[in-house]
């Protein structure tokens, strides 16, 4: 019998039962819960009159809607107050273990506080109504994204009806060149199977160059894995894994710890173990990437030049490429290191730790920010990545370079608080999706890694961060 | 939850791949701590030239007349017909709500994006993965013929054109029980909490640092 994989291993250790048809009930340990997603799942509870099940499975806190900046003005939007404000009630009413209110020092992104306050752990199964759920997969946890529904359902009942999913592996050997960052391993793994590439998928990454990768830069991928179509990504747990989560709040303790350790090193797929589906990438081949279209998979790399639509044989791909192109206010060919940029964002729950601000920072330290740049905003992860940025003097830096330092937050990644692009305007962006209007209604995405951003906010268009 | 059976619906034509949920409803709208009252906002900045904001009257708002879900053709339509990766993005379960809620029942496309395609089943919305080929012709017969209708037969798990050929669907067997009978999945589930107690003990003993 072939070995089994990482995936097969996680999911068959949390099957409560399985009908004949495949569908399962799976176990959850982990629910992570925003105000966006969750008050008409606990409307849902109460109008069913139901408990949730476990409460000391949830760890919530508010963060689409959170200002990034005059907290004490409070949330000046009525309906993002309301909102925030429901999620306060709503844990009141039914629990969570830990909870982070807006303002207190430790809120942030929800993908940025659960690994950093060690509730996400090995093994896990982790959900939350966020695609970006993935993320978590970092430490060798089955994480996803769930709908609403899903979310009143886990709290009904801790379990999720779900069905397998495929398995991909998807392995980049070698060493990254200097510059080249796991943001820029997740866009080239996009750019290459595409957006729908994952879809039905759950996608492990492995091979020496995402060995090599820091906790941080594995949760960057893990959490782009839903931009390639896939609800899963993971990576095995190894020392790194270990070392990161060692000591935190709610990571286990004495011999407790011992023993998860002894477990968690059993999470890796088997020598023999067999995938639905493989992609291979070699590091040194990835150069910094740039988005120049409207979805994660219109990518290049910096060298490179806008496509031209004439040169696309398939008449609803070169449709696609003309809309792109059109949105983006970009003509056929430019090269991508002269297109001018409006605006830069470097924060969101793919680029917002504390690697990604000690890269931004590394970057800017004694330049200044390109004149013809109206803004640029560095927006921690959490209270606890922010504090520890400004230990190392990193706020300075970026004031100093004419950089905004704002507190945490989801801020401009999808834009529902005050932070956004207007119309037309251009961004060089760390967050995780291009789509139209994504960043405010009319703005214009490239994703791109924070030390790419950091150049593009000093040169004032994108440059090589390799020769800058 | 709506049940679902059989649908003779008016089909609506969304010629563009990978459909993100941020374009089926943009963020503004998901401020709203309700389930419903999504469907004037559906494709929000395709469907109205200015810029919408939660709660805002969409009645006298200035359309974009070339966007289909304007064109007059397509008025009541309850079939969407879509391309490739239909719902990628964003997990938000308000796009099938503003879908819903606007008044489509089915979604057509060649494949959906996963979270998405889960949300539909949990709203009564039926989404069809069809073949290429299939939506192809569905988009030329449609684009051609005015009043174009397909036939939704759940029970059967068919399509059927107004000419009369059909193709098969594929349903798991556990969403096509709760969709047809319009089933609360929790209440389901909560019959098997006897299951999910005992599968709770022994996970916390083998792991007990997952607890507390």
């Amino acid at each position: 019998m072939a070995g089994k994989t990482l995936y097969d291993k996680l999911w068959e250790s949390h099957v409560v039962r399985e009908e004949a048809d495949g569908t399962c009930l799976l176990y959850i340990d982990r629910h992570l819960m925003h105000e966006v997603t969750s008050p008409q799942a606990f409307e849902g509870l109460r109008l069913a009159v139901r408990k949730a099940w476990r409460a000391d499975s949830i760890v919530a806190n508010p963060d689409h809607n959170t200002p990034t900046n005059h907290w004490d003005r409070g949330i000046e939007d009525p309906i993002s107050r309301l909102q925030v404000e429901t999620l306060d009630a709503n844990i009141k009413d039914f629990g969570a273990l830990v909870y982070f209110p807006f303002k207190h020092a430790n809120q942030g992104i929800i993908h940025v506080i659960g690994p950093e306050n060690g509730t996400t752990l090995p093994g896990m199964t982790v959900v939350c109504g966020d695609s970006h759920t993935s993320t978590h997969g970092a430490f060798g946890a089955l994480a996803h994204g769930i709908g609403t529904s899903e979310v009143e359902h886990v709290l009904a009942t801790q379990t999720l009806v779900a069905k397998r999913s495929k398995r991909m592996l998807v392995k980049v050997e070698g060493s990254l060149s200097a510059g080249v960052t796991a943001k820029d391993v997740a866009l080239a793994i996009i750019g290459k199977i595409g957006t729908a590439g994952g879809t039905g998928y759950a996608i492990e990454f492995g091979g020496s160059a995402i060995r090599a990768l820091s906790m941080e830069g594995r949760m960057t991928l893990c959490n782009m894995a839903i931009e390639a179509g896939a609800r899963a990504g993971i990576v095995a747990p190894d020392e790194k894994t270990f070392d990161y989560l060692k000591g935190k709040t709610y990571a286990p303790k004495g011999a407790d710890w011992d023993k998860a350790v002894a477990y968690w090193k059993t999470l890796a797929s088997d020598a023999d173990a067999k995938f639905d589906a493989v992609v291979e990438l070699d590091a040194a081949k990835i150069e910094p990437q740039v988005t120049w279209g409207t979805s994660p998979e219109q990518v290049l790399a910096v060298g490179g030049r806008v496509p031209n639509p004439a040169r696309e044989a398939d008449a609803q791909k070169r449709a696609g490429i003309e809309r792109a192109l059109q949105y983006m206010g970009l003509k056929a060919d430019t090269p991508i290191t002269e297109i001018k940029i409006d605006k830069v964002f470097i924060g969101s729950c793919t680029n917002s730790r504390i690697e990604d601000l000690r890269a931004a920072a590394a970057v800017a330290k004694g330049k200044q920010k390109a004149a013809s740049v109206k803004q640029v905003l560095i927006v921690p992860g959490s209270g606890i990545v922010k504090r520890q940025a400004e230990a190392e003097g990193l706020d300075k830096v970026f004031i100093e370079a004419g950089f905004e330092w704002r507190e945490p937050g989801c801020s401009m990644c999808l834009a529902m608080n005050a932070d956004r692009l207007a119309a037309g305007e251009r961004c060089a962006s760390t967050s995780n999706r291009n789509f139209e209007g994504r960043q405010g209604a009319g703005g214009r995405t490239h994703l791109v890694s924070p030390e790419m951003a950091a150049a593009a906010a000093i040169a004032g268009h994108f440059v090589d961060i390799r020769s800058f | 939850m709506k049940p679902f059976t059989y649908l003779d619906g008016l089909v609506c034509p969304l010629d563009r791949a990978n459909v993100d949920t941020d374009a089926i409803i943009p963020k503004q709208f998901l401020k709203s701590i309700k389930r419903s009252g999504f469907g004037p906002y559906l494709f929000d900045e395709w469907r109205y030239s200015d810029v919408g904001e939660p709660g805002m009257d969409c009645t006298h708002r200035p359309l974009k007349k070339d966007f289909v879900l304007n064109q007059k053709r397509y008025q009541g339509a309850q079939v969407l017909l879509a391309r490739d990766n239909f719902g990628c993005g964003s997990s938000r379960e308000h796009a099938p709500w503003a879908i819903e809620d606007y008044g489509f029942r089915v979604i057509i496309a060649p494949s959906f994006a996963d979270i998405f395609f889960g949300n539909c089943y949990k709203n009564g919305v039926l989404p069809i993965v069809a073949s290429a080929e299939i939506v192809d012709q569905l988009f030329r017969e449609c684009e051609a013929t005015k009043g174009y209708t397909l036939r939704v037969d759940l029970e059967t798990q068919t399509v059927r054109n107004p000419a009369g050929e059909w193709f098969q669907f594929d349903i798991t067997p556990h969403r096509k029980h709760c969709l047809l009978n319009g089933l609360d999945e929790i209440g389901l589930t909560l019959q098997h909490a006897d299951e999910i107690k005992a599968f709770e003990r022994k996970h916390k003993v083998a792991q007990p640092w997952l607890f507390g």
